[in-house]
């Protein structure tokens, strides 16, 4: 009943779709299986309110990879930027914004070196990120056992700390596994700057300023820029969702089938090698090969089943840390609200609510008991100030990352939820009065909402934590971080493996070499 | 667990006597025991040599509630042990035992072990280690339930040529059909008395399995009715001996439990333990199964080899050397061997030696009258068990 | 004003200061300490603060002093004795206990009282550890090799690194990646289900460090406490007979049978640097000692902020120095009893009472104390690790009398920002007080004298930075190749002739004087001298 020939891919997320085109243009029979009605998983724009739409879970693109954009021609699929190369904008709700460009910082209240030392830190920064940057297309070694190619894949690895120069090498070895407070405290004055460049170190994470592996965590997110992601920090015109169509196309266009409304109930054996899927609606489709974008925990111990693997294995996966701490807040507004202080040709940018890193550490601090923060921190876009797709004429679009939420929440998930909603309110208002009479609609996505609609298990943005002890070779787990998995035929292609989340690709164009890789070698 | 063992003060005892206790402790006449787990066990009662001899010529009485024994039941239990063994346990139908290896994702024995299924569907898992941890681990994914009843259930093992006569005796009628590795229940004291063809010994046995309340009762009547078939009590020094003669191995002598080996290069796989028959390939996934097959494509780094060693002096913790010159292994259990006249032991040889022309050679130390002295002695490679009795395999068995 | 000159100048009469000058000076080196306080032993020390009750008043148990250097140096001769304590346990809001038993069955059946899987997954608990164990005890005898540099020592020690860790195999070397970078609190997830066994084991994941169980990295700090041992037994603590000081002397007294000399109350002001080298050092009374080896047993901070200019080591390296992590994170009160408390939940006569007490029932209310730390006070429910060493060691208290040391987790180096008053102490010594008192309703009035001692009053005394008992925190920043600071782990300083000594140096804090030893054999190195450092025992 094996059709070899087939490749099957299990969620059309961008992973997913990369994984597809690249399959489709060494010539594969490829074809994605995608539940939900419209391809792209956790990039998508969709409506939200009569005339609204929002992209629902990512909504900035910045770790977007350029080789796959280059090799997918995804400009000629039809992907452009609404607004490119986004400025950072540190509310205030009393005084001064503080507007980042680069390394480049006006406004606000800046300690006497600020300026200078946030030229130094950005400088060291995306050198560190480029380390994990030039990762992002390659497969992670395995340390110990493996043949010859294990050995080149480490002395890689090796070799792009090394060539940091050796006091980089010593201040990355320092600092990479260390938390973003206390690098920050020792270069900045200013608490209106430590706080925006903390957030940046955990959003969408299960950290805090204060956690361990926050360093890493901002590493990861700067990579895209140190590796000159399209765009840097961009808004896509027509919204996240416009990055997966024009993958769908490059896919298409390859010769990949896609299909929506498919949603796979499980993934089918024969012996121990995969046979095909079986769709929710009783089909069955024979493959060779099942590549799936879904989660570790998904893939593994729901679509496939916790018995066709080992128990230590299995042990494993099921303590890969995937539970998401971050909501997702969309508004409608009846017009463009107005921020303290900030001119409004700014309000396009990205703005952030973090007035100092003591700020989200303690709204961290009670969300690790299942409470939702008091005082969110808000990482905030409005689309529509560039993009008349998303609103009504004159109407504004609000999406913000809420930081924290927690996945299960003490409280049940509808109080949780108007309560969340109701913190993230009086915070904007703080920030922007006025804001609340705007408000035309609402909705809110605590990390379970996520999990129910983007089929994530935890809810978390990266399909798991970024920390050390869940990275590269040891993403998602230890024995199954070379996408391919201990089961005949069955791969892994989504952000639960290396390089991790964010709209990148890699994984997906990684997880397609494994296959033709494997396929040579058989 | 026992009800005194959970409460705050379970500490006041480190070490429980089992319900055989009563009648164990006056057999001693030595008062020699031993830890085994939470228990104390006889080593010896009155004469080691006297109770290994009535095993291989009547019979004997080893207390074995000790044993670690978990139930395995619910609609997966088949389905959960047939990932955890690397044996097909389908194979073994309700009324039969099956013994078994059950190893971690990199092909290495955790434990070796017997699955008694008992009534369809219903399994006793029976080892030397405890294993909740893992059997709980394992369970992930199975609808599965499993309870550690290790105090729930006591058991004698009865072992040597007259112990059918004896079960006879005591009213277990039909007992001689049981074919080895067979279950029978017979009535007993109001209750239910579980006879299984098995032991360790290598010779015609039973094990007895019984709930606490009844234990003595049992004992009792094996002594009554024994009385004329020559039974014994034998402790752990006999079975030591008939264990070896039989080939059989034993966690932590003569393999390191793969979960507790500090150093995973201590560790071994069934096929290194020379129990590649109980590897079914035939089936799919199932714990070690990726690593065995490897390891059967680049081969074993180990083998557990049965010797014969020339002379009488017990080669405990000896070399073993390839020609006299490299140290090639070392042996894990030995013994003089009372029933073959013949020195044997167990060894865990480095590939390739162990094969039947190899010049193995063993460096013995032994010591007399406080003179410490060594000898080097030639082995031969046996392929089987060093004492094997046809009475042991005959069905029906035979009165003695 | 007086000068004298030294072959080797320590300063600071500290465990680590003690056996770095005890081997400087066995290797035939004319050595000084010198030592702010009228006595020696900094942070190791017996104090008669009561009349007749004598404190281990900072570290009080012994586990991590390396066996291999109290052969070496013949500290039994010099009057040292280690005894092995039993028992210890949890208390818990409700009454229930949670004992620690050498015994293993009995051990197994204390965890499956909480939980039947528990019990036996403490096995493999146990043996994942001690596979860590195994790993670093050989390294800590040695000096961590520089990742970064090329010459053919380092390039020996970092092979000599890969090999041992190659050698774990490959699942193994996966689990001590992810266990020194994960956090207590995931670690034990891994392994448990009851809340009070997991809660219970992180307590090691905590002490003297300002990080929560939840916080990654403090898998590792675990370790740092579990891998000592008494004769043997891997994880097991002890008493130092007569106290933590009778560490001190018996190092002292190795030291002086070598020829060494002792100066205390000679509070040292500056280090003397000439021409980019040390040439002696300057007390606070403006006397002056002459050497072209001086070693600092005070910690990174301290040192360099210190006894050093900004000139003489440069403005970079004073701003590392200045941002050393050496948190205050705990404090401690010293209790002179009238007699034995009865703990509730306990009885008269457990056993348990000779160890470690702590009164804890969850992970989360762990994480809680650690949460009032980060907002700047001590912790309203802290964690305490209460021991009364006097029902062991008869030579501490009259008999019949006792003395209870009681460790607090957390306690900040600051108040919201400002010092520590008096009335904050005040406030701080109920706070502990009120938590065992309800545990124990007879404990508060057996009390005749109580010692506290918040951050402030450690560093004041001892010298110890904001109080941090490591002398510096146990982060991967800080811990091997980066310890004090990254390109000076091996125990040299910025300036020709200087070293470091303290625990703020590999392999860190806890009174093992491996990094005392470990200098002294990188000073004799750099002298050409014979090195009579041992390595550590090979463990198998």
């Amino acid at each position: 009943m094996t059709d070899h020939k087939r490749i099957l891919i299990v969620g059309g997320g961008h992973n997913g779709l990369v994984c597809a085109a690249y399959l489709a243009r060494a010539g594969r029979e490829v074809l994605v299986l995608e539940a939900a009605e419209r391809l792209g998983g956790a990039a998508i724009t969709r409506s939200f309110a009569p005339g609204f739409s929002v992209s629902a879970c990512a909504h900035l693109s910045y770790l977007l990879d350029a080789q796959i954009h280059r090799e997918l021609k995804l400009a000629t699929h039809g992907l452009k930027w609404a607004h490119s190369n986004l400025r950072t904008v540190a509310l205030a709700a009393e005084g001064e914004p503080l507007v980042l460009n680069g390394a480049q910082v006006e406004g606000g209240k800046l300690g006497h070196d600020d300026a200078d030392a946030l030229v130094a830190y950005r400088r060291r920064m995306l050198r560190f990120a480029q380390v994990l940057g030039r990762q992002h297309n390659r497969r992670p070694p395995r340390i110990a056992g493996g043949g010859r190619e294990e050995v080149i894949g480490a002395a890689k690895l090796g070799f792009d700390i090394r060539r940091l120069g050796r006091d980089s090498m010593r201040e990355f070895l320092r600092i990479a596994g260390i938390n973003i407070y206390d690098v920050l405290e020792e270069l900045f004055e200013s608490p209106q700057l430590k706080g925006a460049l903390a957030l940046d170190a955990v959003l969408g994470t299960n950290l805090a300023p204060r956690s361990n592996n926050s360093v890493l965590a901002l590493l990861h997110r700067l990579s895209g820029e140190a590796m000159d992601a399209p765009g840097g920090l961009a808004l896509p015109a027509g919204g996240m969702g416009a990055i997966s169509d024009a993958l769908a196309h490059a896919a298409r266009a390859s010769g990949a089938t896609l299909r929506t409304g498919a949603a796979v109930k499980r993934i089918t054996l024969d012996g121990d090698h995969v046979s095909g899927v079986e769709l929710e609606n009783g089909e069955q489709i024979a493959a060779g090969v099942v590549v799936s974008n879904a989660d570790p925990a998904r893939t593994l111990l729901q679509l496939v089943g916790a018995r066709h693997f080992e128990t230590g294995f299995v042990h494993r996966v099921r303590h890969f840390r995937a539970k998401g701490m971050a909501a997702k807040l969309h508004l409608a507004l009846s017009g463009l609200p107005t921020f303290k202080g900030l001119q409004a040709s700014l309000a396009g940018e990205r703005l952030l609510v973090a007035p100092d890193a003591a700020y989200i550490e303690r709204a961290f601090d009670r969300a690790k008991y299942g409470q939702c923060s008091p005082e969110p921190a808000l990482e905030i876009t409005i689309p529509s100030v560039h993009d008349a797709s998303l609103a009504p004429q004159g109407k504004h679009v609000l999406s913000a990352i809420v930081l924290y939420a927690p996945f299960d929440p003490r409280a049940s998930g509808d109080v949780a939820r108007s309560e969340l909603m109701e913190n993230c309110l009086q915070v904007l208002e703080r920030h922007a009065p006025g804001l609340r009479q705007q408000v035309v609609a609402s909705e809110l996505l605590l990390p379970a909402d996520i999990e129910q609609e983007f089929r994530i298990s935890g809810g978390h943005w990266h399909h798991g934590e970024l920390a050390l002890d869940q990275l590269l070779m040891l993403r998602p787990v230890p024995g199954a971080a070379q996408y391919a998995m201990p089961l005949d035929g069955l791969y892994l292609c989504g952000a639960g493996c290396h390089p991790g989340g964010g709209v990148m690709g890699s994984a997906g164009r990684n997880a397609a070499q494994a296959v033709l890789k494997s396929e040579r070698a058989a | 667990m026992k009800p005194e063992m959970l409460v705050k003060e379970h500490y006041r005892t480190a070490v429980y006597q089992t319900p055989f206790h009563p009648r164990t402790s006056q057999l001693n006449v030595l008062n020699e025991w031993h830890r085994w787990k939470d228990y104390t066990i006889a080593d010896a009662y009155f004469d080691e040599a006297l109770e290994y001899a009535a095993i291989r010529n009547a019979c004997a009485v080893f207390d074995l509630t000790p044993m670690t024994k978990h139930r395995i039941t619910g609609p997966d239990a088949l389905a959960f042990l047939n990932r955890l063994i690397t044996r097909d346990i389908a194979k073994i139908k309700p009324g039969r035992v099956g013994y078994c290896v059950w190893c971690d994702d990199g092909g290495k024995v955790i434990d070796d072990g017997t699955v008694f299924h008992m009534r369809p569907g219903d399994y006793r898992l029976c080892s030397q280690e405890r294993q909740l941890d893992w059997l709980t681990r394992s369970a992930y994914g199975f609808d599965v339930s499993i309870v550690e009843d290790t105090h729930d259930v006591c058991g004698v093992a009865l072992q040597g040529p007259t112990s059918c006569a004896v079960l006879k005796g005591i009213g277990c009628s039909g007992v001689e059909k049981l074919s080895p590795f067979a279950i029978g229940w017979y009535p007993f004291a109001g209750g239910e008395l579980m006879v299984s063809r098995t032991g360790y010994t290598g010779d015609l046995g039973y094990e007895l399995w019984i709930d606490p309340e009844r234990a003595v009762a049992l004992w009792d009547a094996l002594f009554c009715v024994g009385a004329a078939h020559g039974i014994r009590p034998m402790g752990t020094h006999a079975l030591e001996v008939s264990r070896i003669e039989a080939g059989f191995i034993q966690a932590q002598v003569d393999f390191m439990p793969a979960d507790q080996a500090i150093h995973q290069d201590r560790a071994r796989s069934p096929f290194e333990l020379d129990l590649g028959r109980l590897v079914d390939f035939s089936k799919p996934n199932f714990n070690g199964r990726r690593a065995l097959l490897e390891e059967q494509k680049r081969g074993s780094r180990y083998r557990l080899v049965r010797l014969d060693i020339e002379g009488n002096k017990p080669a405990r913790s000896a070399y073993i050397y390839d020609r006299k010159r490299t140290v090639v292994g070392t042996v894990t259990s030995a013994e003089w061997s009372p029933s073959a006249k013949a020195n044997i032991a167990l060894a865990s040889l480095q590939m390739p030696w162990g094969l039947p022309d190899d010049e193995l050679w063993a460096e013995i130390y032994y010591q007399r009258e406080l003179k410490w002295s060594k000898v080097m002695a030639r082995c031969r490679v046996v392929p089987g068990a060093f004492y094997d009795p046809p009475r042991r395999r005959a069905t029906p068995a035979a009165d003695f | 004003m007086g000068a004298a000159n030294y072959d080797a100048i320590v300063v600071g009469a500290g465990h680590n200061g003690l056996t770095n000058a005890a081997y400087l000076a066995r290797a035939g080196l004319k050595v000084l300490v010198l030592e702010r306080n009228p006595w020696i032993g900094g942070a190791a020390v017996s104090r008669e603060i009561e009349k007749g009750w004598i404190y281990s008043n900072c570290s009080y148990v012994c586990s991590l002093l390396r066996p291999e250097i109290f052969r070496d140096l013949e500290l039994a001769r010099h009057g040292l004795q280690i005894v092995p304590y039993g028992g210890g346990v949890s208390i818990t809001s409700t009454g229930d206990i949670l004992g620690n038993y050498t015994d293993h069955d009995v051990q197994r059946r204390e965890f499956a009282r909480h939980s039947p899987r528990d019990g036996d997954s403490y096995q493999r608990y146990s043996t994942d550890v001690m596979r860590q164990c195994k790993f670093i005890r050989p390294l800590l005898l040695r000096t961590p090799p520089d990742p970064t540099s090329l010459k053919p020592r380092d390039i020996r020690e970092m092979l000599f690194l890969s090999k041992e860790f190659r050698k774990l195999g490959e699942r193994v070397i996966y689990d001590t990646i992810r266990f020194y970078t994960m956090s207590i609190a995931d670690f034990m997830n891994e392994y448990f289900e009851s809340d009070l066994i997991k809660a219970h084991l992180s307590g090691s994941g905590i002490i003297g460090t300002a990080l929560g169980v939840y916080s990654p990295g403090t898998a590792y700090v675990l370790l740092h406490h579990y891998m000592g041992d008494v004769d043997g037994s891997i994880g097991s603590w002890g008493f130092a007979r007569g106290g933590m000081g009778s560490v001190s002397k018996a190092l002292a007294a190795a030291f002086t049978a070598h020829g060494g000399e002792i100066v205390t109350d000679a509070p040292v002001d500056r280090v003397i640097v000439r021409h980019g080298k040390v040439s002696g050092v300057a007390l606070t009374n403006g006397n002056e000692y002459h050497a072209k080896i001086v070693v600092s047993n005070l910690d990174p901070k301290r040192t360099f902020t210190k006894l050093f200019s900004e000139k003489d080591i440069g403005a970079s390296f004073m701003k590392r120095a200045r941002n050393f992590k050496i948190r205050g994170s705990s404090g401690k009160l010293n209790i002179a009893l009238d007699g034995l408390p009865v703990f509730t939940a306990l009885g008269e006569n457990n056993p348990l009472r000779f160890g470690d007490m702590h009164f804890l029932d969850s992970l989360e209310k762990m994480e809680h104390a650690y949460d009032d730390w980060k907002s700047g006070t001590w912790s309203k429910e802290p964690y305490l690790d209460l021991l009364m060493p006097s029902m062991t060691d008869p030579t501490m208290t009259p008999t019949g009398k006792h003395w209870m040391s009681v460790f607090v987790q957390y306690v900040p180096a600051q108040i919201h920002g400002r010092d520590w008053t008096d009335a904050d102490r005040e406030a701080f010594k109920n706070t502990v007080l009120d938590q065992i008192a309800r545990y124990s309703p007879n404990f508060k009035s057996l009390i005749r004298h109580v010692e506290v001692r918040t951050p402030r009053e450690i560093e004041n005394e001892v010298g110890l930075t904001e109080g941090n008992i490591f002398q510096g925190e146990l982060t991967m920043d800080q811990l091997m190749f980066n310890r004090p600071f990254p390109g000076f782990a091996q125990y040299r300083g910025p300036v020709g002739g200087f070293y470091m000594c303290g625990s703020g140096t590999h392999p860190g804090g806890g009174v093992m004087a491996a990094p005392g030893a470990n200098a002294a054999r990188e000073i004799l190195m750099d002298l050409r001298r014979p090195n009579p450092v041992p390595e550590g025992w090979r463990d198998d």
